[in-house]
């Protein structure tokens, strides 16, 4: 199965902010370790490898892109 | 025993140094390590004889490779010294993990049991090369030769010819065939100009072996970010004679002299283990990690094999242990080329073999490095996050990478592979390339009973099906120089897929599967010897 592109959440402003909320108070640094604890218990709940690296490879391109304007 | 490491091994002036042109020998093997001895000592099993030249006057001056694998102890069962060594070690298969003062995560290493040899006996360096050298002296096949130091090395029409330097002069010689094991150094690689390439790593670690008395299960215990060496990380790990292995990261910029200084390491000692603990040193170095080998393990008609062909970080025990298996590969293989059995080519899957293992040792090797010694603060924040949640998170235990410990490599894409007679993804295990799975038989051990040749075992269950494999035997190995074995035990069934129908499987000499079938036909069988020595024709 390919990774979604599509919408796919149900209340996607609200889940937007509840990631927003969780980061509340934290220093840069806490924060990229809560990103870091985050993106391994998606990754371990995906399970598909396979749609783990294309969200990468996606997540980089977007950087990279931005990186090249 | 009295002290091994104070033996002295004199130079004894050979008659070849009084020729004066230079003697040939059909095998020299170079270094007297583990693994030139193991080599010497395998050569010698299938009637060769071998010179092997060893700079030293003494047994491996620190305990340096301290984990033997299963695997090796099994190669070692072989050569009649896995009880030695395991009766002198110490056995473990587990070990604990730590994140600052917390313990994330336990391991055991051998979850199926029922097999004769541990997951790891762990022995220091100059125990196991004493134990090789007193088997190798029982042996008129092997002639050591100490203080003898390899100071060039060339490839002549006559074949390698090695100038050696000893207390008594210098001499020459040439040889059929040459053995590079003389390690991470190596003149004869230095010698041929060949490339060391990879990575070497800019942090340090200090190793330091102490004795002490400590009542203390014999695990491996791995600390991260311990408050006595904060932000870093330590090992402790027990060897034979009350012995304890300590190793600690230190910082890149560490000066070696001041942090190898007994004083200083003593401290750090104490911080770990407590103010009052009474220990003396037994060896202390500092090391740098190193990820690097040879593009070619075979030049010709040199064979490079463990250090001289690879060099790796130490956690996994992968070092010791890979360079073990890289003569266990060579040495059947050798042998056959020097029977006639085998064309020359058969060694070229040496060098495919063993450097797919070295590229294996050295991917693990190097994400392990990557996890105990984070390089950006990214690396760290998805490591110390690995850490934290391992202590409640399942999911994040098989993360916790404090060195992946040594396995046998199984041999995928070998052309020496038959077929694999298995539906996809039925018992993995056991594929072609694979090493043997140890089990108990009614009468000893799997292992054992496979020998070291080219053997065709039948594992099933029903005596009616052995009955008939016994039948069909003659129409299926018609005339092949083919040991042959009927395997009904359940555990090995079991093992080997075997459970409910019966497994045909055709293992190497060196215990690793070559074919393996649900319904062998004897013209597949007939094939699959042939590739798996070379492609030669056979003749029995």
């Amino acid at each position: 199965m390919p990774l979604t592109r599509e919408p796919n959440l149900k209340d996607p402003d609200g889940l937007y902010a509840a990631i927003l909320d969780a980061h509340a108070d934290l220093s840069e640094s806490e924060s990229m370790a809560l990103n870091a604890r985050l993106v391994l218990l998606l990754a371990n709940h995906i399970g598909d490898e396979a749609v783990v690296r294309e969200a990468l490879a996606l997540a980089r391109q977007s950087i990279d892109a931005a990186a090249s304007r | 025993m009295s002290d091994v490491r104070d033996i002295r091994f004199r130079h004894r002036r050979s008659a070849d140094q009084d020729r004066g042109a230079p003697q040939h020998h059909p095998i020299i093997i170079v270094g007297a390590g583990p693994v030139g001895l193991v080599a010497a000592l395998e050569l010698a099993r299938k009637g060769h004889r071998s010179i092997l030249i060893e700079k030293k006057t003494n047994l491996s001056d620190g305990s340096r490779a301290i984990c033997w694998a299963k695997r090796s102890l099994e190669i070692m069962d072989r050569l009649a010294l896995g009880d030695v060594l395991t009766g002198k070690g110490v056995t473990w298969q587990s070990g604990k993990v730590f994140f600052d003062r917390r313990r994330v995560f336990e391991f055991d290493l051998l979850p199926e049991r029922a097999q004769r040899r541990p997951a790891f006996v762990n022995l220091q360096q100059y125990y196991f090369e004493h134990f090789c050298i007193e088997a190798a002296a029982r042996s008129d096949l092997i002639e050591l030769r100490w203080q003898e130091e390899v100071e060039g090395f060339e490839l002549t029409e006559d074949g390698p010819l090695l100038r050696i330097a000893t207390p008594a002069g210098h001499y020459r010689l040439t040889a059929d065939w040459v053995i590079a094991a003389d390690g991470a150094r190596s003149q004869i690689r230095r010698s041929l100009g060949l490339p060391f390439q990879g990575r070497v790593f800019a942090d340090q670690f200090l190793i330091c072996d102490i004795k002490m008395r400590m009542e203390r299960g014999a695990e491996r215990w791995f600390w991260f970010d311990p408050p006595f060496n904060r932000g870093r990380s330590a090992l402790l790990h027990k060897q034979a004679d009350d012995v304890w292995r300590l190793d600690f990261q230190l910082d890149a910029t560490a000066d070696r002299e001041v942090v190898t200084d007994p004083d200083s390491v003593g401290r750090r000692v104490r911080e770990m283990l407590g103010e009052t603990v009474a220990f003396s040193f037994e060896w202390i170095s500092l090391y740098r990690f190193q990820s690097r080998r040879l593009q070619r393990f075979r030049h010709g008609r040199v064979l490079f094999a463990g250090d001289a062909a690879h060099q790796m970080s130490p956690f996994g025990a992968r070092g010791g242990n890979s360079g073990i298996q890289d003569v266990d590969n060579l040495i059947w293989k050798l042998d056959l080329v020097l029977r006639g059995r085998a064309p020359e080519a058969l060694l070229d899957s040496y060098d495919f073999e063993r450097i797919h293992a070295a590229d294996e040792n050295l991917l693990n090797t190097t994400r392990s490095t990557d996890f105990i010694a984070p390089k950006s603060a990214i690396s760290r924040a998805f490591r110390d996050g690995v850490l934290a949640l391992a202590a409640t998170e399942p999911m994040a235990r098989r993360l916790v990478n404090s060195g992946r410990l040594s396995v046998a490599t199984c041999y995928d894409g070998s052309a020496l592979n038959g077929p694999d007679g298995f539906a996809t993804d039925e018992c993995p295990a056991t594929r072609p390339g694979a090493a043997a799975v140890d089990a108990p038989l009614a009468d000893g051990w799997l292992l054992d009973a496979l020998g070291s040749g080219f053997v065709a075992v039948c594992f099933c269950r029903e005596q009616a099906s052995a009955r008939a494999f016994q039948r069909a035997r003659g129409r299926l190995e018609p005339a092949l120089p083919l040991q042959n074995l009927i395997v009904t035990d359940p555990i090995a069934c079991a093992r080997y897929g075997a459970e409910r129908l019966p497994a045909y499987y055709l293992f190497r000499p060196d215990q690793h599967v070559a074919a393996r079938w649900r319904q062998p036909e004897a013209d597949g069988v007939t094939g699959a010897l042939t590739r798996a020595s070379g492609g030669a024709p056979l003749n029995a």
